[in-house]
């Protein structure tokens, strides 16, 4: 028997007006595990985050979430589920204030008490936050947007968060603060799937990867294992 | 003086009826980028409807009060109703096509509800039977008849009500987050299809409202009302920056005075050449001013940060 995985995602293929961006990706996340995809532009990473979140149909292949098959479900059903994404390019509501936004990720919860108290939460991990939650999110900077994004995600209590890109046109020093946040986020129990173009980052905070090639998973295998592998650091590592 | 007066105040409960119809234009408009060019055309269903309700009820003996909140019972009944169907079967299918296409579609919806209303209630000027009797207040020399007074705290009411709503409800949050970003609220558990239905629906019942305004006010009712009617509030949410709900409020009142001031003093300032009755030419002039001086309108975001 095999270890009971959260996601299980089989042969999954996915079309964009014509263009098959992924062309059968296998993977699989237990629960409590971090994992990252990783591979270069235009690998088709962002392509099947959107298909695991709901936001784009699979042309075929199919999703099991929790042991259910969700195939094709969309997104407003999946994040009920406990499933979120933070997107590419943080997609924070620009219109919205901060405060806003965050009521914005706790829309499918009730529990006003418990509500408030995530507000706390978030406003404790991001100081930044607590300061401008009456600003409007769009007048950020990206890193306080990115920030706004994952703690908005946080805000719908998911089992399963899907980052991509969380490092993407941010400053080192707004990147590390970011990553830290990430591993507490994932301390907490949270499990985590993260597509990064910053590959070596992303394989020390995570335990196991995947690496993806025009719309393909080419090599999965240990962390740490990915890190010593002579074609990951040529093609990823820069060496 | 008298003049100025009394066209403000003509010109305010006009321009609070120009408001109720532009806040249907913007919303759908914020919401979906499209322009609705039938609901001028639901507000004129909203119109026949509760004529028709009247008529049939006066004619009983049914105490005036009562009769009006019936009428105007139905006329948001039918049209909201009239509202889901059209964003179901008409616009639904067509979000993801070209923007022409849902454009021309509305087009031929208006016409559809124009001849279909023709065919119904026939094509003659349908008089309301008398049922109020409104007593007028003298205000430094000009009248303001307890039926103008009672259409503007109407509508007042309903936009103040509706600002509420969008800006401090869960559904008028999501609304808002629909409109900046739909894959985004989707992600956030916003159902967009809810939420796009909800702004049709709750769109179309403030035209019916404003359908049975017009109906009071002017006395008649005609299966082409809804034309000039829909083109004067779509100026208005132009006016006031379209997409905007603050601003179709300010851009209907606005263009209510502009009107009425206008309509007043044509005659003296012309020396008698253009009457009243050239009035339709303001509107249309304010239109086509605010499309070359500022298309963003009074309150719009210019088009660049509209994310």
């Amino acid at each position: 028997m095999s270890a009971p995985y959260l996601l299980e995602v089989c042969g999954l293929e996915v079309a964009y007006g014509g263009i098959r961006a992924v062309q059968g990706v296998d993977l699989a996340v237990a629960s409590g595990e971090i994992v990252a995809l990783i591979g270069a532009n235009g690998a088709g990473k962002t392509t099947t985050l959107k298909a695991l979140s709901g936001l784009l149909p699979p042309k075929s292949g199919s999703l099991r979430y929790e042991g259910a098959d969700v195939t094709g479900k969309p997104a407003y059903h999946l994040v009920r589920k406990g499933l979120s994404l933070v997107p590419e390019g943080r997609g924070v509501f620009p219109r919205l204030t901060v405060a806003e936004n965050l009521a914005m990720g706790a829309y499918i919860r009730n529990d006003r008490h418990e509500i408030r108290r995530d507000f706390d939460r978030v406003y404790a991990l991001f100081a930044r936050l607590a300061e401008r939650r009456e600003q409007l999110a769009g007048t950020l900077s990206g890193g306080e947007q990115q920030m706004l994004a994952i703690g908005r995600a946080m805000m719908s209590r998911p089992k399963l968060l899907l980052l991509d890109e969380p490092s993407m046109g941010l400053a080192p020093l707004m990147v590390q603060k970011i990553f830290e946040t990430v591993r507490a986020i994932a301390a907490e129990g949270v499990t985590l799937l993260l597509v990064e173009q910053n590959a070596k980052l992303a394989l020390e905070t995570c335990s196991r990867g995947y690496v993806m090639e025009s719309g393909r998973v080419v090599l999965a295998d240990s962390a740490a294992a990915l890190l010593a592998s002579p074609q990951v650091r040529r093609a990823y590592l820069g060496e | 003086m008298e003049i100025f007066t009394q066209q403000l105040i003509n010109g305010l409960v006009l321009g609070s009826i120009y408001a109720l119809v532009a806040l249907g234009y913007t919303m759908v408009y914020g919401i979906l980028g499209l322009i609705n060019f039938a609901h001028g055309d639901i507000t004129m269903v909203g119109a026949l409807v509760a004529l028709t309700v009247v008529q049939a009820l006066a004619a009983a003996g049914v105490p005036a009060p009562l009769v009006l909140v019936l009428a105007g019972g139905c006329a948001i009944l039918v049209c909201s109703l009239l509202g889901l169907s059209i964003e179901r079967v008409a616009y639904r299918p067509l979000r993801r096509a070209p923007r022409l296409a849902p454009l021309i579609t509305a087009i031929g919806i208006s016409i559809l509800l124009q001849y279909t209303a023709a065919l119904i209630w026939g094509k003659q000027y349908i008089a309301l039977p008398k049922l109020l009797e409104p007593a007028a207040i003298d205000i430094a020399g000009a009248q303001l008849t307890t039926l103008q007074l009672a259409i503007f705290v109407l509508a007042c009411g309903i936009m103040a009500l509706l600002l509420w709503f969008i800006k401090a409800s869960r559904m008028g949050r999501a609304m808002r987050a629909t409109e900046q970003n739909p894959d985004v609220a989707g992600l956030m558990g916003v159902n967009v299809d809810t939420v796009i239905a909800f702004t049709f629906v709750v769109g179309s019942a403030i035209g019916a409202v404003a359908g049975l305004m017009v109906v009071l006010y002017y006395g008649i009712g005609h299966y082409f009302m809804g034309f000039m009617l829909g083109l004067k509030a779509f100026t208005a949410a132009v006016l006031g920056g379209i997409g905007n709900v603050g601003g179709a409020v300010l851009g209907g009142l606005l263009l209510g005075v502009i009107e009425s001031m206008a309509s007043g003093y044509i005659g003296d300032l012309t020396g008698g050449v253009l009457g009243s009755n050239y009035r339709d030419i303001f509107a249309f002039l304010v239109l086509v001013l605010v499309l070359v001086v500022k298309p963003s309108g009074l309150l719009g975001q210019s088009g660049g940060d509209r994310a």
